[in-house]
């Protein structure tokens, strides 16, 4: 598996990762490295294989839809970059 | 005896009978902190203000006729658990300056358990390694030689148990982040079964697999901080709901009987002479002890490291989704804001970058089925060797690492090469059961070698008390690092 700059390159898009010349052609190369080794798993038969997404699976999880108590709304905006009437203020979206 | 040298179980006898109070306990740890963590680097921040205050209360409370489980005993804990007021950055640029406004479920209980909390540890950047190198900070040294690492990605958790830096210390084990570096530290270190321990407030990297794991310098230490830790938590959806038995009360030290798998897939080429030959000998030590030693077979191990690399990322690649520098962290600036995230982000290492761009492509449109969809399949593989080894033994015995502690910088440009070290703790992550590593044995050049124990499912009491087992037969536990010895 050979990954090409124009794949790194939307890769980096989709995860929204700014990347440097160098780091593409760094990442290209281990990626690829890395996905050549995972080409092992090609080597077994995995028809009628179930796929497991957790080790230990739990269904169904609910609690009462009752209100409980959240955080202030200071800690919630102590972290925040920046704020403005107790909400995160964000750049503008729409033109 | 030093204050330091005391193990966790010998304080806690001694502040209960009233020689050691931990103020005095604190204050010893808080100077040797000073004295030698320069070197060894294994904390990011020490809240010894908190820490003495804590202290202080705790002598209180005692004097009170209080006594909870860890009362007034000094720990320390990876800066990937949330703890309130107190910086926790993951090791990474990108959480630099956030401060949880709550604490994780873990340190909740370590408070109610009455623990002294000393700092905050070091680990590779959202726990992505198995060296502490990739930490955006700094880089811990391991206490056995300071140009070696300590193993990761707990790394400075493990260092600061084995230097004397704390009397235990609370890590996460993703892929073996406990385990490797007790290893490369000549510590015991347990990775609990899945949902044993809450994730509430664990910064996640990949859910599926991130578990909460204690540091003892003896099997008896971590036990009691496991103890002490572990249980139901409702608010993380993937813990279990099971009772946490008496784990202190099983060391009984009697393995009479006990039924010990050998893999023989996990001595491959590519293992140390000297890791394979200790590892051998404590097995046939567990044999004088009487356990019964039964060859088994974990067939697709093989496959267990590409797995790993494939649905970790995956997993990664969507939790890291949530750093934007809208809600916490740093923001870096952009014509607008797609750019401003994509500049944010720039502040995420290397590491952590690499395995975002493998996991997203992995998930990708066309891509998921080959990749992320297959090793979700032959995860089932995985997780059914191991369930049809527990119908044959009661517990597995293997190496922990193929290597002892390599040296600073000399995986740091080869990424196969660092995911190497975790290739014999990889397969439990993927699969449901439990694992510790303690200390077997030095190389020739001094440094730890680590057995591994796996158990089945919520079997927790039998590897514990295996291991407790082989470390009282043994004095490997007892030879200390030079670290600071003055």
């Amino acid at each position: 598996m050979s990954l090409t700059l124009a794949d790194v390159e939307k890769i980096a898009d989709l995860a929204r990762l700014e990347l440097t010349d160098e780091e593409k052609s760094q990442y290209r190369k281990q990626l690829s490295a890395i996905l050549d080794y995972a080409a092992v798993l090609d080597e077994l038969d995995l028809t009628d294989v179930v796929p497991t997404a957790h080790a230990v699976t739990r269904r169904n999880i609910m609690r009462e839809d009752v209100m409980e108590p959240s955080l202030p709304i200071e800690d919630v905006l102590h972290n925040a970059p920046q704020e403005a009437q107790d909400q995160f203020l964000i750049q503008a979206v729409l033109d | 005896m030093k204050l330091t040298e005391l193990t966790l179980t010998q304080l806690r006898d001694g502040l209960r009978q009233g020689s050691i109070t931990s103020v005095e306990a604190t204050q010893a740890m808080l100077a040797r902190i000073v004295d030698v963590d320069n070197d060894i680097r294994s904390y990011l921040t020490i809240t010894d203000e908190m820490a003495l205050e804590q202290a202080a209360s705790a002598d209180a409370r005692r004097a009170q006729g209080e006594d909870t489980p860890l009362l007034g005993v000094p720990i320390a804990v990876k800066d990937i658990i949330a703890t309130q007021g107190v910086p926790t950055t993951a090791g990474s640029k990108i959480l630099d300056g956030f401060i949880p406004p709550y604490d994780a479920f873990v340190v909740d209980q370590l408070k109610a358990a009455g623990a002294v909390i000393l700092g905050k540890t070091n680990t590779d950047e959202f726990a992505m390694g198995s060296s502490t190198e990739n930490s955006a900070f700094v880089t811990t040294s391991n206490p056995w030689d300071t140009e070696r690492v300590p193993g990761g990605s707990s790394g400075g958790s493990a260092a600061a148990v084995a230097a004397r830096l704390a009397f235990a210390a609370l890590g996460t084990d993703t892929g073996g982040s406990v385990r490797q570096p007790a290893s490369f530290c000549g510590v015991v270190g347990l990775r609990p079964t899945y949902g044993r321990m809450s994730r509430w407030g664990v910064v996640a990297f990949a859910s599926s697999l991130d578990q909460v794991g204690p540091f003892g310098r003896t099997v008896a230490d971590c036990t009691a901080l496991f103890q002490a830790t572990a249980g139901y938590d409702r608010r993380d959806s993937t813990s279990l709901d099971v009772p946490v038995p008496d784990f202190e009360a099983v060391l009984t030290g009697d393995i009479r009987g006990l039924r010990v798998g050998v893999p023989k897939e996990y001595f491959i080429s590519g293992i140390e002479p000297e890791v394979e030959a200790a590892v051998r000998a404590a097995i046939a030590q567990m044999e004088q002890l009487g356990a019964e030693i039964v060859e088994i077979s974990l067939p697709h191990t093989r496959y267990a490291l590409p797995v790993y690399y494939l649905i970790a990322p995956a997993e990664a690649s969507a939790n890291l989704a949530r750093y934007d520098g809208i809600r916490y962290g740093p923001r870096v600036d952009g014509e607008n804001m797609i750019e401003s995230v994509k500049r944010t982000r720039s502040l995420f290492g290397p590491e952590v970058k690499r395995r975002i761009m493998l996991g997203t492509y992995a998930l990708s449109t066309g891509y998921y089925d080959e990749y992320y969809g297959r090793a979700l399949k032959v995860r089932t593989l995985i997780k059914q060797d191991f369930v049809e080894a527990f119908k044959q033994v009661d517990i597995i015995a293997t190496p922990t690492s193929p290597t002892t502690a390599f040296k600073i910088g000399d995986r740091a440009d080869d990424p196969l090469g660092m995911y190497l070290a975790d290739i014999f703790t990889l397969s439990l992550n993927l699969s449901a059961g439990c694992g510790l590593s303690l200390p077997c044995g030095f190389d020739s050049q001094g440094l730890p070698i680590g057995l591994q124990l796996i158990g089945d499912t919520l079997q927790e009491a039998k590897i514990l008390n295996a291991a407790h087992a082989y470390e009282q037969s043994t004095a490997w536990h007892q030879q200390l690092p030079l670290t600071g010895a003055s």
